[in-house]
């Protein structure tokens, strides 16, 4: 490999005299003052958080919600696989055993009769989101969660599906039926 | 005001200065408060921030329109800090020489408070006899320089006593840079004497308004004198005994609580200082070019108050802003500048200002 020699011009007088550069950094520092300053410019570009929030874009994982589904049920059937996946172990699930009411929509053997996320613990990473196979749990665009208490930040099944609300955009056991029903009239070659 | 002027002379001397010392150091104490929120302030802005804006007494939301207003400006900033200041925990490290950590504080604080004893602020308040000055000594600028050289042993000091090596570090800094840069002040200085012929800085004020602002003769004194008050008061880009993002805080590492606090109101007492006296020696202190003869009433007293005030706040500004134009110095640049130009160049000025006072200026 062949070297490359930078040239290194010596300052000029003019250079070694430090008035170009103070012109500059007075030049540069005008500028920002004029934009920012009140009166002037008033444009900083600081964002005073409490009072402005930024736009939270697609795609954001903040804290992870369970869903319900359109008509209001709870989509969670109570497989365990989020809470055996995830890495923090966050989340717990508790299964309606022999004597609660075992789900609230049909096409569903079972809901979960607690649901704990620990928000402490959870690290935002989407792998409960990626493991539901009912599309029941969700990392939406929640990204200030406080409390004042270790309990408080342990969200239970009813608040974690009230924060979550509706999501009627994957409607899979909708479509199931459909197909389901499409193809007992579909002509199916019997030979 | 019949008893006052019924007085024994000494005794109203007495009064009136004790009064002067009051409102100067009381104006100095809130100057340097507030020097510090522009400073903050200035900075935020040229860094396209907002700079403080939230800290209030809860009054302040009860003001229509202005409370919100002060707030966002921060004006009631500096009494949160002062308080911080005060009610912090002021921890003494277990290796520290003793007397000397609590020396250096005070040394640092109290010259830069002595120099503005001989700074006329205005001319009279009416009484030709009672000038706006604290001491109207003949010595004037002599005695500032002395009292300046003192402020060094503040800072080195503080190297020495805190025992660790960063505030070591910044105390050796600081000797050499204070050192040779006061050689360059007062070598600035002298050429102006020559031209005025009196070394009581009324006179000096006395000479401009009559003969013009000495900035226009003299600007390279002019230069030298504020690039080497840059240097003595630890400005950008000169503050390489502070120099915080490599010598942590510099000589006052190890300090915490009202004894740093003291270094900070050093720094800003003496940037006032230093503004103050560039703006008498250079600028025309409190006479504007058709302001000169001295007030015969209280307004106009007041007026030329202001003036000076006016001007030394510019000055101000100035040191603030420049802090943002530099990179800091390197150490060998600083000595280079120091020695091997600014102090060359003012011996020359002063030989080039006794030849024109001898012949041309007779």
């Amino acid at each position: 490999m062949s070297t490359k020699v930078v040239e290194r011009k010596p300052l000029s007088a003019w250079e070694r005299s430090y008035i170009p550069s103070i012109l500059g950094g007075l030049g540069v520092t005008w500028k920002h003052f004029k934009r920012t300053a009140p009166f002037l410019g008033n444009k900083p570009i600081t964002m005073e958080y409490p009072e402005q929030k930024w736009v939270v874009p697609e795609g954001y994982r903040g804290a992870p919600y369970l869903v319900k589904d359109q008509e209001g049920a709870t989509k969670c059937v109570s497989c365990q696989l989020c809470e055996f996946v995830c890495p923090p172990k966050a989340i717990r699930i508790t299964p309606p055993g022999p004597e609660a009411q075992q789900a609230d929509r049909a096409n569903a053997e079972k809901m979960p009769r607690e649901f704990e996320i620990n928000m402490l613990r959870c690290i935002f990473c989407g792998l409960c989101q990626e493991v539901c196979p009912e599309e029941a749990i969700f990392l939406q665009k929640d990204y200030s969660l406080t409390g004042t208490s270790r309990q408080e930040m342990v969200f239970n099944k009813e608040k974690l599906l009230k924060l979550g609300g509706t999501h009627a955009g994957i409607q899979k056991w909708k479509h199931k039926l459909e197909e389901a029903e499409a193809q007992e009239s579909f002509p199916v070659d019997t030979h | 005001m019949d008893f006052l002027q019924n007085l024994d002379p000494s005794v109203q001397f007495v009064l009136f200065s004790i009064v002067k010392i009051a409102v100067v150091f009381g104006v100095t104490m809130s100057f340097v408060a507030y020097s510090v929120l522009v400073e903050r302030k200035v900075s935020a802005w040229i860094q396209d921030r907002v700079g403080p804006n939230r800290t209030a007494p809860p009054a302040a939301q009860f003001i229509p329109i202005l409370g919100p207003f002060l707030t966002r400006l921060g004006i009631f900033q500096p009494a949160a800090d002062g308080l911080k200041f005060l009610l912090k925990e002021d921890f003494t490290p277990s290796y520290v020489r003793l007397a000397y950590f609590w020396l250096a504080p005070a040394i640092a604080v109290i010259p830069a408070f002595m120099t503005l004893a001989v700074i006329p602020f205005g001319s009279t308040l009416g009484n030709p006899g009672n000038k706006m000055v604290i001491a109207d000594l003949d010595v004037g600028i002599l005695y500032t320089f002395g009292i300046v050289s003192l402020g060094v042993y503040g800072i080195v000091l503080a190297g020495y006593a805190a025992n660790s090596k960063y505030p070591f570090l910044g105390g050796i800094r600081s000797t050499a840079q204070m050192i040779s840069y006061e050689i360059a002040m007062g070598m600035s200085v002298v050429s102006v004497f020559l031209l005025v012929g009196d070394l009581n800085l009324s006179k000096v004020i006395e000479y401009q308004a009559h003969g013009g602002w000495l900035v226009f003769k003299q600007p390279l004194a002019f230069v030298i004198f504020l690039v080497a008050a840059f240097a003595e008061t630890n400005r950008l880009p000169f503050d390489l005994p502070e120099s915080e993002s490599e010598l942590v805080g510099g000589y006052h590492t190890e300090y915490s609580s009202m004894k740093f606090a003291l270094f900070f109101l050093g720094e800003y007492a003496n940037m006032i200082a230093s503004s103050a006296m560039m703006v008498t020696l250079f600028f025309g202190g409190w006479t504007l070019p058709f302001i000169g003869e001295p007030a015969s009433g209280l307004l106009g007293g007041l007026l030329h108050i202001g003036i000076f005030v006016a001007k030394m706040v510019v000055f101000m500004v100035m040191f603030i802003w420049v802090r943002w134009m530099f990179p800091r110095f390197r150490y060998d640049q600083l000595m280079d500048l120091g020695w091997r130009r600014f102090i060359p160049l003012a011996l020359a000025n002063i030989l080039v200002t006794a030849l024109v006072v001898a012949f041309v200026n007779r």
